[in-house]
């Protein structure tokens, strides 16, 4: 069954080929099969080889399919190898599973749409690009699907294109993310020209023996790589693009947020993970970055409006926690958060995709209002998504994953009691934001009345993705519980364990406690804020919570910091010499151009004197020298 | 069987050629211009098959087959062409269809 | 035999010089096929029947018949005779004739010295030149059947009749 690994990223692809070629002749109904099956089988392949992966386990729990050698230049021969292991195995069965179902709540939900095909043939690129991605066991065949996932990312943010406002936030997207994917190039420069190859594993196991722990070597690259992947996971400081990248359609955000894209940076974090072992200041920097980033995103989530942005903000929130367990070292954990976060995130994007698809497309939240009793069934499904994101305890398969990071952010080795703080006071916010968004999206009075029905094809991915929100954390219970860690144990085959220098099962349980009350406080102190008083219209206008609102203001600063500068130095940089210099050529070549354009006449006798000219001239040369 | 050299195979197929490289020069009427073109091909092969000859090897009859499957397929798409022209300026003059000019 | 070859010579080169100065198509093209049968029985006395008989059947017979069916079908009448006579006036004749006749020159002192040598003129049967051809140069031959197609689409799509033609530089001019 192995054998058919290479089918899982090509079925995708050839779902895009079909669609992008014959889209416009085919009729809605094979774009939506053709599309949904494309990515349907490709998970089901996956999961058929991740049983024979589970069950009959290769040598070394690696599996490698070599199917050609790209290009060879010297002794630069990239084989395109597609690598399995039970880190890539995670990752694509969230990624084609997800994927699928997000494909087949579009056919529903795109159903009045103009660009139907396109829509699919994109959406069909972005899952076989990411698989390409996670599949690779060469960092430029990897960093080809890297750079694909930003485009797609483009193509779809930008679906709408026929609002300017829709272009600019997919600009933003991939110019911003195209900041990081310099640094990670600049990375695999660096990996090159010291070892000679760019093929993962050999990078890897070549390493340690090779390169000093903590030399600038080692350092710069994982900074580099680190910077690609900041640019890709929208962690601060390149965080900006992804509330602007709302623009898409719900299934696309659902898309970027859960299953693709946002999560290749944690990717290739843990992918890469030997160099930041050799590299304790990076990682640690990747542990700050993931701090900071899920506090910042938290405070900005707790004052958007617009429903889309609050959980654009909370995808921020939670790659940082993300971040956070890559930083200390809690490798499988970052893994497990990355799971369940693709089950929750994507149902509430889908749940909020029916809400707004049903409020004739209303993104404001202020204007919902009420509606548990009007959607019953949306109602529930995204109260399942929230809990989970809000990590309540017990029975939501976020709790699990999450109190794992929390755990690692104390006892792991290169952990700080700060990180620890920020994850435990992130999770009262994550608490708080996420009942702000359902008490007054669902709760209150009825401000719109929705209208239309749900489809069954929309009904169905949101039905398995809330089951699997509240059970995907029995996989890997907490140590405390037993010795119940499945998912820890199966990555642990080809990631090191998180080393834990506190081994005491009762401060665990007592952290387990304290995240549980903060998070149950947190859901009081929002049903005391916005549903009891209306927070909201009292501090729109102050100080702190417009900061908050606008993201901290980051777009600001990069606008007065960078954009504003480089246009200015453009604008001076207009007349300069070298645009003499350029439009010098250009009148050259325009005065010969008038010259020479009297010859031709048109009369093919004059040509066939030419030639004889020509011919006179080059015989005289050869014959008299 | 002959007593000439190769100089002299080569000189018929040069006037032959230099008389079809003019009359493309000269005329004006698309038809006898094609005919030239003919020539001209027909002056390359002898060059062809004498040295051929002077070898004694088939190499160059083999070339002049070549050159008579590409006259043949000139002649098609140059006739099919002169039709057209014909058609729509109602003259043979190649100076008509100056179009193109710079 | 080589007073034949010389007679040929003569034939090809005056008869070739006729068909460039008739103004009628017809009679051109007779004075022509006169030149090419020249020119095949020059190919005969050197040493290659096979390609002095493709000489008559192809040029001759088949290519110079195609020319003869597209001035037929142009009804060339005696307007335009009168128009081609108008053309070729001798003093037309001047400028590329001594391009012409540079070139002529320039090519003769480029070959004189080639080779004083006789041509072996002994036959060079048909067996070997087809052996040749469809072993050393059968990449040749594919690429030939490969024009050959590209001549009668191009032949089809060009002459075709229908209606307007759709070439961009002869539309506007209808």
């Amino acid at each position: 069954m192995m054998d058919w690994l290479w089918t899982i990223p090509a079925l995708p692809f050839a779902g895009f080929l079909i669609l992008a070629l014959f889209g416009k002749q085919l009729s809605r109904k094979v774009v939506a099969w053709t599309g949904s099956l494309s990515t349907g089988l490709s998970a089901l392949i996956t999961i058929i080889v991740g049983i024979s992966f589970l069950t009959n386990p290769p040598g070394g729990h690696v599996f490698k399919q070599i199917l050609w050698s790209w290009i060879e230049v010297g002794s630069f021969s990239p084989e395109i190898t597609l690598y399995l292991d039970s880190l890539s195995l995670v990752f694509m069965f969230v990624i084609t599973f997800v994927g699928f179902l997000i494909h087949l709540y579009s056919t529903g939900f795109m159903v009045e749409e103009e660009g139907y095909a396109r829509f699919f043939s994109y959406m069909n690129l972005f899952v076989g690009s990411m698989l390409l991605l996670v599949m690779a066991g060469n960092l430029v065949f990897l960093y080809l699907g890297w750079e694909a996932v930003g485009l797609c990312s483009y193509l779809l943010i930008g679906f709408w294109y026929k609002n300017p406002d829709n272009g600019y936030a997919a600009r933003k997207a991939f110019i911003v993310t195209r900041i990081g994917d310099t640094l990670m190039a600049i990375g695999l420069f660096l990996l090159f020209d010291q070892f000679g190859t760019l093929q993962i594993q050999e990078i890897l196991t070549r390493f340690p023996a090779e390169v000093a722990e903590g030399s600038p070597f080692a350092v710069a690259t994982a900074i580099m790589l680190l910077g690609g992947a900041v640019g890709k996971s929208a962690q601060l400081p390149l965080q900006v693009w992804l509330p602007d990248a709302m623009a898409g359609p719900s299934p696309v955000s659902a898309l970027i947020h859960a299953a693709t894209m946002v999560t290749a940076g944690v990717y290739l974090i843990a992918r890469t993970f030997v160099i930041f072992q050799m590299a304790p200041v990076a990682q640690t920097i990747v542990a700050i970055v993931g701090a900071v980033t899920l506090l910042l995103a938290g405070f900005s989530a707790l004052t958007q409006r617009d429903i889309k942005r609050v959980l654009a903000y909370s995808t921020i929130s939670q790659i940082g926690y993300m971040f956070l367990a890559l930083g200390v070292g809690a490798w499988s954990a970052a893994v497990f958060h990355f799971m369940t976060h693709a089950f929750f995130k994507a149902l509430l994007f889908l749940g909020a995709g029916v809400v707004i698809m049903h409020l004739h497309h209303e993104h404001n939240m202020f204007k919902m209002g009420g509606l548990r009793k009007s959607m019953p069934f949306t109602f529930w499904v995204f109260l399942i998504g929230s809990a989970s994101l809000a990590a309540l305890p017990l029975i939501t398969a976020g709790f699990y994953s999450k109190d794992i990071i929390l755990w690692y952010a104390w006892a792991a080795e290169g952990s700080h009691e700060l990180f620890w703080l920020a994850g435990i006071l992130g999770s009262l916010l994550t608490a708080v934001y996420t009942s702000r968004m359902v008490f007054i999206t669902f709760f209150g009075e009825i401000k719109t009345e929705p209208h239309g029905k749900t489809a069954l094809s929309i009904k169905i991915p949101l039905i398995v993705l809330a089951v699997l929100s509240l059970i995907g954390g029995f996989i890997n219970f907490p140590g405390n519980f037993g010795d119940m860690q499945w998912l820890s144990g199966f990555l642990a085959n080809n990631l090191p364990e998180a080393h834990a220098a506190v081994h005491d099962k009762g401060i665990e349980t007592l952290f387990q406690v304290i995240s549980a009350v903060l998070v149950l406080l947190g859901i009081y102190l929002a049903y005391l804020l916005y549903l009891k008083r209306n927070v909201d219209e009292q501090f729109s206008k102050k100080g702190i919570y417009h900061y908050w609102f606008s993201g901290w203001g980051f777009d600001y600063v990069y606008e007065v910091l960078v954009i504003k500068p480089v246009v200015w130095l453009s604008k001076i940089d207009e007349h300069d010499f070298i645009e003499y210099f350029y439009t010098g050529i250009a009148r050259f070549h325009m005065f010969w151009h008038v010259l020479f354009s009297k010859l031709q006449t048109g009369k093919i006798r004059w040509y066939a004197m030419g030639i004889a000219t020509g011919a006179i001239v080059a015989i005289i040369v050869l014959v008299f020298s | 069987m002959i007593n000439i050299s190769l100089e002299t195979g080569l000189l018929l197929a040069g006037i032959l050629f230099f008389m079809g490289f003019l009359g493309v020069m000269v005329r004006r009427n698309v038809i006898f211009m094609l005919m030239s073109v003919e020539v001209m091909l027909n002056a390359a092969g002898i060059a062809f098959v004498m040295a051929g000859s002077h070898w004694h090897q088939p190499d160059g009859q083999v070339m002049f087959i070549f050159i008579l499957t590409m006259a043949a397929a000139e002649v098609s798409v140059g006739l099919a062409i002169l039709l057209q022209l014909h058609k729509h300026y109602k003259s043979l003059d190649a100076d008509a269809a100056n179009k193109m000019k710079g | 035999m080589t007073v034949i070859f010389y007679i040929a010579a003569a034939v090809a080169i005056i008869t070739t010089g006729l068909a460039l100065t008739r103004a009628h198509a017809v009679h051109a093209l007779l004075y022509l096929i006169i030149s090419l049968l020249g020119v095949s029985v020059v190919f005969f006395v050197s040493g290659a029947p096979f390609i002095a008989a493709l000489e008559v059947i192809i040029y001759a017979g088949a290519i110079m018949v195609l020319f003869l069916f597209v001035i037929m079908m142009l009804s060339v009448g005696k307007a335009n005779i009168e128009q081609e006579k108008i053309w070729i006036k001798p003093r037309t004749w001047v400028g590329p004739g001594i391009f012409s006749l540079i070139l002529l020159v320039l090519f003769i002192l480029l070959v004189s010295g080639f080779s004083d040598t006789p041509i072996n003129s002994a036959i060079i049967a048909p067996k070997q030149v087809g052996i040749s051809l469809f072993s050393k140069y059968l990449l040749g031959v594919e690429i030939s059947a490969v024009l050959l197609m590209a001549g009668i689409i191009g032949a089809y799509h060009i002459g075709r009749g229908r209606g307007k033609v759709k070439h961009r530089f002869m539309e506007e001019s209808q």
